[in-house]
C-alpha cells in the first residue's frame, strides 16, 4: 500500500453561520489520481484552499504531505504544486521567464533550473516558443506548460482546479497523458473537473454535495452503487439532492 | 427563412486569424449551436452578429438587416448574453431586470410571461446584489435580462462554461422551452455533449468551419467503424495501444478507449485481442460503438 499523502479528519470550515465544508474525512495515497467533484457552490474551492494551507480550518484535522494545516502551512506550500484554469502563468512574461520565476519561487537553484528548463521545453516541443510571451500561446499549450511548471519542483501532490476548461478535445487528452506521466513518477494528482468523461480517468472520485462528501469510490464501484450507466448519471443523482444554491 | 445569414466573414487581430471565410445560415425557430474550444472564433463571430464589431471581409444579416447599415434595428430586435457576466454587480437582481426593460422602453410586467419560468428560480433573491449571486443564478438573471424585451433572436455566448453538470442540464431545458416560443437561438459551447441538444450545429476550430449539419448527420458521416476498448489496467492499455499495429486512431474516452482500425475485419479484431493478452491484459472488452460528436470533432481536427 502506498503512503498516505492527504489525510483529513472531520475537516470543517464555517463562515459565520454558513458551513462551507462540513466534516469531510478522506485519505489520498501517493501516485493516486483523485477526482474531487461537486456542483458549483458545493464547497470544493474552500476545501482545496484548506488543503493547500491557504485557509485555516474551523475544526477538524488535515495532514498534507506530512504537514499540519494549522501550523505548518509553509511546509505544505513547498511540497505541493497548484494550477487552475483561471490563474496559471504570467501572460506578459515569456515561456522561459515563467519557468524561471516559478522554479525560483519553488526553491530550485540555478543549476537545477537550467536542466529542468531545457528538459521541459523539449518535452513540450516548445523550442520555437522559448522567448515568446505566454499571452501569444494557444490555450492548450498554456495549460500544458502551466501543469509542467506546477510540478517542476517534484512536489508530493499537485492540485488542479478545472485544468481543462475550454480546451479542445485533442489537447484535453494530451493534458491527461501528462497527468498519467506525473502519477507514474509518484506525484499525487488532486483534480476537479466539469467533464464527466475525465472523472472516469481518476483512480477514485469523491462527490461533494452541500459541503459534505456524499460518495467516494472508484468510478466502477460508484456506477454499480447507483446502478448508473455513466459518471454523469451518478453525479446528477447526487447533485440534484443539493439544497443550497450559493457559491 | 434564414434569420441569421453569414457570408464569407473574416476577421483578423494583428497576427491571429480569428475567423477565416465563415459562412452559414440559421433558420427561423432553430436552436443552432456553435461548437468549438477556446480560440475557435466563436466570440468574434457573436460580436460581429450583434453589431459590436466590424468584420474585415464578408457580409452578415440578422432578421434580414445588414449588420453594418442596419445596426440600430438589429440591436432592438435581438437579445445577447456575452460570455463574461455583464450585468451591474452593484444593482440588485430586481434592479438589473428593470434597468434592461427600461432600456427598451417597456415594463417588466409586459413580457413577464416569457421569463417567468426562469425568474421564479431567482425571485427569492430579488433584493440581493447581482455580484453576490452564485454562478448558476447569475446565468439565469443574465438570461432574463437578455429576454425581457422579447427579442426574436437570442445570442448566447458560452452560457454554460464553468457551470456544473446539473445547472448545465437545467439551462438547456430552459433553452428548449424558449425555442418552443418561437425564438431563434444561436448558442456557443465548448462542451461537445451539448451539441446533441441543438437542431443543427457548426463545428469550428481556429476560425475555420469544420462541418455544418444536424448532430445526427455529423455522426452518420463518421467514416470509420468505431470500437470501445477496455481492460483491467486502463493505464497500461493506453501505452500498449501506442505500439499496436493496424490502428488508425486511438484515444481515451471516459471508461473506454475509442479506436478505429486501418483494415477493419474479424481477423484484425482477433489480432488485437491476442496482442493485448500477450501484453498481460485481463478482462479485455472490445465492442463496436456509435461515435459521438466529440469523436467526429477529433476526426475533423486531425484532417
Amino acid at each position: 500500500m502506498n503512503e498516505v499523502v492527504i489525510k483529513t479528519d472531520k475537516l470543517t470550515k464555517r463562515f459565520g453561520d454558513f458551513t462551507a465544508v462540513d466534516n469531510i474525512t478522506f485519505d489520498v495515497s501517493q501516485s493516486e489520481i483523485f477526482g474531487f467533484l461537486g456542483a458549483n457552490g458545493a464547497g470544493k474551492t474552500t476545501a482545496m484552499r484548506m488543503l493547500c494551507g491557504l485557509s485555516t480550518p474551523t475544526s477538524g484535522d488535515a495532514i498534507i504531505a506530512g504537514f499540519d494545516v494549522y501550523n505548518q502551512t509553509e511546509n505544505i506550500k513547498k511540497n505541493i504544486g497548484y494550477m487552475s484554469q483561471k490563474f496559471s502563468l504570467y501572460e506578459d512574461l515569456t515561456v522561459i521567464e515563467n519557468i524561471h520565476l516559478f522554479g525560483g519561487i519553488y526553491g530550485l537553484d540555478n543549476y537545477q533550473l537550467k536542466n529542468k528548463t531545457d528538459e521541459l521545453i523539449e518535452k513540450l516541443g516548445l523550442q520555437g516558443e522559448r522567448n515568446k510571451l505566454v499571452a501569444s500561446l494557444p490555450l492548450g499549450w498554456k495549460q500544458k506548460l502551466a501543469f509542467s511548471v506546477a510540478i517542476l519542483h517534484q512536489p508530493k501532490i499537485v492540485f488542479l482546479d478545472e485544468p481543462t476548461g475550454g480546451v479542445d478535445p485533442i489537447t484535453r487528452r494530451q493534458f491527461w497523458k501528462l497527468i498519467y506521466d506525473a502519477a507514474n513518477q509518484g506525484i499525487t494528482i488532486f483534480v476537479t473537473t466539469h467533464y464527466m468523461d475525465e472523472a472516469e480517468y481518476c483512480n477514485r472520485v469523491s462527490i461533494m454535495v452541500d459541503g459534505k462528501i456524499e460518495a467516494l469510490d472508484t468510478p466502477v464501484k460508484l456506477k454499480q452503487m447507483f446502478s448508473a450507466k455513466s459518471m454523469d448519471d451518478v453525479f446528477l443523482r447526487l447533485a440534484r439532492k443539493a439544497q443550497r444554491t450559493s457559491d | 427563412m434564414a434569420i441569421i445569414s453569414v457570408e464569407n466573414i473574416s476577421k483578423k487581430y494583428t497576427d491571429i486569424q480569428a475567423l477565416d471565410n465563415v459562412s452559414f445560415q440559421v433558420n427561423e425557430g432553430e436552436l443552432y449551436g456553435m461548437i468549438g474550444a477556446d480560440g475557435a472564433g466563436k466570440t468574434s463571430l457573436f460580436r460581429i452578429l450583434t453589431t459590436l464589431m466590424l468584420a474585415d471581409k464578408g457580409k452578415a444579416k440578422v432578421n434580414g438587416w445588414d449588420v453594418v447599415k442596419d445596426y440600430k434595428k438589429i440591436r432592438n430586435s435581438i437579445g445577447y448574453m456575452p460570455g463574461r457576466f455583464s450585468l451591474y454587480q452593484d444593482l440588485t437582481v430586481e434592479e438589473n431586470l428593470h434597468f434592461f426593460a427600461t432600456l427598451f422602453n417597456i415594463s417588466v410586467k409586459k413580457n413577464y410571461d416569457l421569463i417567468q419560468d426562469i425568474y421564479i428560480h431567482i425571485e427569492p433573491f430579488k433584493t440581493r446584489l447581482a455580484g453576490k449571486l452564485s454562478g448558476g443564478m447569475k446565468q439565469k438573471l443574465a438570461l432574463c435580462c437578455a429576454l425581457i424585451h422579447r427579442p426574436s433572436v437570442l445570442f448566447l455566448d458560452e452560457p454554460t462554461t464553468g457551470v456544473d453538470v446539473v445547472s448545465r442540464k437545467e439551462f438547456w431545458e430552459m433553452l428548449c422551452k424558449l425555442k418552443k416560443q418561437g425564438i431563434t437561438i444561436l448558442v456557443s459551447t465548448p462542451y461537445m455533449d451539448e451539441a446533441t441538444l441543438c437542431d443543427r450545429i457548426t463545428l469550428i476550430q481556429s476560425g475555420k468551419i469544420l462541418s455544418i449539419d444536424t448532430p445526427q448527420g455529423i455522426i452518420k458521416h463518421y467514416p470509420d467503424s468505431m470500437y470501445g476498448l477496455k481492460s483491467s489496467n486502463m493505464n497500461m492499455l493506453i501505452y500498449d495501444m501506442q505500439k499496436a499495429e493496424n490502428i488508425k486512431s486511438c484515444f481515451a474516452f471516459g471508461e473506454y478507449l475509442h479506436l478505429s482500425f486501418q483494415n477493419d475485419n474479424e481477423a484484425a479484431r482477433d489480432e488485437l485481442r491476442n496482442y493485448l493478452t500477450e501484453q498481460g491484459h485481463q478482462n479485455i472488452e472490445l465492442k463496436q460503438i456509435m461515435p459521438n460528436i466529440e469523436d467526429c470533432f477529433i476526426k475533423l481536427m486531425e484532417k
